[in-house]
């Protein structure tokens, strides 16, 4: 078995077992990044030292038969908009490039009493805003299946860190599927949990309503495991819930009886590639032939979801951004007039276009008189959405569906056409706009070799159904086994 | 022509909570230094999420329901976003459409000596949190300005009266009344001085023409007021200036947009801002960070339940049940809750409230005051004084030397004057008033018979001459009210 391609269960037998220690893994980690990130540029920064450091520290400990914590010596990389004390957090742009948090993230806190080793901070689209990392303000990070094709995004760099062999675990944030579909490009788990179960403390916040922290990994049990370090209520986080945490991995291997799967009938997504259409289809056949029934499901106001999100999103984003002013952290311009002018430059030169294009979205929606038509009513509609998974979830289990229209695309072949880029969330922002939690698995691979993931959803706070509808799929199927060349 | 003063008064008012209304940072006032009160959430870093301080919400409850308001049954928080330095997440957390109250009122007192009261409405109180200080450099040089975030975060309520007022003096009164109200129920210190309660006027004039027509000259919203004084006094320089202003150009509300000048209380004027030709669009939405607030009926009838009387309400029962003057109903109560409180026992103790309000309001403030001190710190406690008058009442001692007892309990450091001491006192200092007239009476007779002369006189009509048979009966007797002595001599020689 090789330390960069094994999941963090067995990486987890085998320190156990005292085959292994986390210094190695750690060690080989680093070796794999140094080697290889240059092509995929999964990383902003790697924090070496202290990761070898914390590795031994818990090497210590487990000789010493010290009591340890679930994640004790595995690598977690984070996504670079989750703020870590001392660390550098830049949420991959010029605005923070220099900002160093004095705190840590109730999930950070989370990971350092699980004992995990913190590895390094990962790619994304600038402020989470993005579908493939060319948003970042400093680099673009490549598929580990094909670095011609983007390695989706926001949570671009988690995704590739995991599939590249990089660190088998790591932390992304998905507000419209940021998780998921980086997930589903990169041929590994993602998912995002239901809004509320982990804590956004210390997340730099897009959109407070919809953002959601999730895990990405190699298999369906290295996703519970994790998830289940870092949910729970957090009494910083007022919208975290207060459900307590079950066990994720207790019952994982227990099959669901008389499951019943919602799909939607007449895949009609305009531009829904053959392949993943025929991937999801399969995955549908996978699911009969183990016992489940299979049950059309309709969801009226899911054509309004793609037009709910990019009012709701961009609305609070423009709010949430508002305090990058330079004025008390971040960047400040060098060259200004007066105090209006100090705003304008120190925003205009540190914001990327796609930031800029969000924020002037939602001001408009959130104008004087523009109010009610566009915010106010993308509200309601989202209400309904919600009605709709409510009523739906009343005949069925789980919901199976494409995660995106497309395989991976080319890097650089939507960057020049932000509409078509946002029209591509049609199958993930649902989950955001009504809570629910949903992910990500591999489920196929097109003929150019890129990986076609199978996206699931569930009821609020059913991850424990969700994570074991994913694993019935896992053990009949090899494709999360597969690992670029 | 002739006019009607409009005035609405729109006041800030910062409660007494420990920490800021979404984080545990201290509210301590900290000046001296600077950026020492905050952390991440009041700071605006990336990634802090505020939370509410339930204790911020509770007095704003208190607030809202001492000013006679409706609290519903749900409030929201929204975002008011604007750009300026003291404002780190460039949006205050405050309440836009669902405040936490609304429609209430507050009495007050328009003439002192017919005692008219009216009532001032109030259109709504919600709670939002304070911004930071920017202090800029007054030289001019051009030096920087700097910000200090101490006070970002600090729970206020903003309460909103209907254009109500008609003066300028009734303005006035109107703060006084809520100032009392505020500190009676211990929400905040109300100290305009310090920032505590902040008061912006708006005000206007309805023109009565000859024709029967009124017409309402523009609104001006006046701010930088900086004490009660100053509120009346620009008030006052704001409907004169307005008054000529129609005269002279005759534009009314439908022509100028609302203006806002400050208040320049050095020169006694107000003068316009500029840059404020538009009204700002603060893009409200609900704060998807937090919450919305839910209140049951029990409690807003428990929260109601702890307001205790309030002051207006105490005046008046402390005229009619006490029978004290209007006056010194209105310095006991000015004086604070504890005061009144004080004053309330004393007064039951003892059985008269008058007596017990001449002691505690020119005997006990005195002391209050030399010593400056609270009266929760001083040290005869309200059953001691009690007790002292208890004995004027049942004429054991003088007035003049219950006196000396209190002051003589005052100068005891070492213990803290109790009810037994009173007694000691008394018998040391031989203040008793002999209430035995059988050895009085004995006395009287042998005095009278040693001053025949002193008798006669009286007796022709120099009724001054008693004075001195007083005098030698006192030093034969030390203790006997002289009241008492006067009346039997006078019995005696009739």
């Amino acid at each position: 078995m090789s330390i960069t391609s094994a999941t963090a269960s067995e990486l987890l037998a085998k320190m156990n077992a005292g085959e292994i220690s986390s210094e190695e893994i750690t060690a080989a980690c680093l070796e794999q990044i140094s080697r290889q990130d240059g092509a995929i540029n999964a990383f902003l920064s790697v924090q070496q030292e202290a990761a070898l450091a914390s590795a031994r520290e818990v090497d210590r400990k487990r000789q010493a038969g010290e009591p340890l914590g679930k994640l004790a010596g595995i690598p977690v990389a984070l996504k670079d908009n989750i703020c870590s004390n001392g660390v550098t957090t830049t949420c991959a742009s010029r605005m923070l490039e220099e900002f160093t948090p004095p705190y840590d993230a109730h999930i950070v806190e989370q990971l350092k009493a699980a004992d995990a080793i913190l590895i390094g901070k990962t790619n994304l689209d600038e402020f989470a805003m993005g579908s493939s990392t060319e948003n970042s303000a400093f680099k673009t990070t490549a598929n580990p299946w094909n670095t011609a094709h983007a390695a989706g995004g926001s949570s671009g760099g988690s995704a590739a860190a995991v599939a590249a062999g990089f660190s088998p675990l790591s932390l992304g944030s998905d507000t419209g599927g940021s998780i998921r579909q980086p997930a589903s490009f990169c041929g590994v788990v993602g998912m995002k949990p239901t809004y509320g179960r982990v804590s956004r403390y210390g997340l730099v916040a897009f959109a407070s309503s919809l953002d959601q922290i999730g895990p990405f990994s190699r298999d369906v049990t290295d996703a519970a495991l994790l998830l289940e370090v870092i949910s729970g209520k957090d009494q910083r986080d007022t919208t975290s819930l207060e459900a307590p945490v079950p066990d994720y991995t207790a019952n994982l291997n227990q099959p669901l009886e008389n499951l019943k799967v919602g799909y939607i009938d007449n895949l009609h997504a305009e531009g829904l590639d053959e392949e993943v259409k025929a991937a999801t289809l399969a995955a549908l056949d996978v699911y009969k032939s183990l016992g489940a029934e299979l049950i059309p499901v309709e969801l009226p106001h899911a054509k309004y979801c793609v037009a709910t999100y990019y009012i709701i999103a961009p609305s609070e984003a423009s709010s949430n951004l508002a305090r990058y002013d330079g004025v008390h952290y971040g960047y400040r311009a060098e060259q200004f007039e007066d105090m209006v002018d100090m705003y304008a430059a120190s925003r205009g030169e540190a914001f990327g276009d796609e930031v800029k294009r969000r924020i002037m979205l939602g001001t408009y929606a959130l104008s004087s008189g523009y109010y009610d038509a566009y915010y106010l009513k993308a509200l309601k509609v989202r209400r309904l959405i919600r009605n709709d998974f409510e009523q739906a979830f009343q005949n069925v289990d789980i919901i199976a569906t494409p995660v995106t229209p497309t395989p991976a695309f080319k890097i650089g072949e939507l960057v020049d056409d932000p509409l078509a880029m946002y029209l591509a969330d049609i199958f993930t922002t649902s989950a955001n706009l009504s809570g629910i939690p949903g992910i990500s698995i591999p489920a196929g691979m097109s003929q150019d070799r890129l990986p076609i993931g199978l996206q699931l959803l569930a009821p609020p706070l059913e991850e424990e159904r969700l994570l074991r509808a994913a694993r019935m799929f896992e053990r009949e199927t090899e494709w999360h086994q597969q690992r670029p060349a | 022509m002739d006019y009607t003063v409009i005035i609405g008064l729109e006041v800030h008012v910062q409660l007494q909570t420990r920490t800021k209304l979404f984080c545990s940072c201290s509210t301590k006032f900290n000046p001296d230094h600077p950026n020492t009160q905050t952390c991440p959430v009041c700071l605006g870093l990336p990634g802090a999420l505020p939370v509410l301080n339930r204790e911020a919400f509770h007095l704003g409850m208190k607030t809202g329901l001492a000013i006679n308001c409706e609290i519903p049954a749900f409030t929201k928080w929204d975002r008011k976003q604007y750009y300026y330095p003291d404002l780190p997440k460039a949006y205050q957390i405050s309440q836009y459409d669902l405040p936490m109250s609304q429609n209430g009122w507050l009495e007050i007192e328009i003439d002192p000596e017919t005692r008219e009261k009216k009532k001032v409405g109030i259109i709504r109180a919600h709670l939002e949190e304070d911004a930071g200080k920017n202090s800029h450099d007054e030289s001019g040089r051009g030096q920087e300005s700097k910000v200090d975030l101490n006070r970002c975060g600090t729970p206020l309520v903003e309460i909103v009266s209907e254009p109500d007022l008609r003066s300028a003096q009734e303005a006035r009164r109107y703060l006084e009344e809520l100032k009392l109200l505020l500190t009676y129920i211990n929400v905040s210190d109300c100290n305009m001085q310090e920032g505590s309660l902040r008061c912006d006027a708006n005000v206007n004039l309805h023109v009565h023409q000859e024709n029967g027509e009124v017409t309402p000259t523009p609104i001006v919203e006046i701010k930088n007021l900086n004490s009660f004084r100053g509120v009346e006094q620009a008030i006052e320089f704001e409907v004169k200036r307005q008054w000529d202003e129609w005269q002279k150009t005759g534009l009314s509300i439908k022509d100028v947009p609302k203006e806002t000048r400050g208040w320049d209380a050095d020169r006694g004027i107000t003068l316009g801002q500029r840059g404020k030709e538009e009204a700002a669009d603060y893009r409200y939405f609900p704060d998807p960070d937090l919450a919305p607030v839910t209140v049951t009926d029990e409690e807003r009838e428990q929260v109601l339940q702890e307001l205790c009387e309030r002051p207006a309400s105490r005046r008046e029962r402390f005229e009619k049940n006490y029978e004290l003057s209007t006056y010194d109903s209105a310095v006991i109560i000015d004086q604070g809750r504890a005061f009144a409180d004080y004053f309330e026992k004393v007064a039951e103790d003892c059985g008269n409230g008058k007596q017990a309000a001449n002691w505690v309001t020119q005997d006990v403030l005195r002391e209050l005051n030399e010593r400056d001190c609270q009266i929760s710190d001083f040290p005869i406690k309200p059953d001691v004084l009690a007790a002292v008058l208890q004995k004027v009442e049942a004429n054991e001692i003088t007035i003049k030397s219950a006196r000396t007892v209190f002051q003589e309990l005052l100068s005891q450091t070492d213990t803290e004057p109790d009810i037994n001491r009173i007694q000691s006192i008394i018998d040391e200092k031989g203040l008793g008033l002999v209430s035995d007239t059988g050895e009085l009476d004995a006395i009287i007779q042998s005095v009278v018979d040693k001053n025949a002369k002193a008798v006669a006189d009286f007796q022709s009509g120099k009724q001054a001459a008693v004075g001195a048979l007083i005098g030698q009966v006192m030093r034969e007797m030390k203790g006997a009210d002289p009241k008492t002595v006067r009346e039997l001599l006078i019995k005696k020689m009739s």
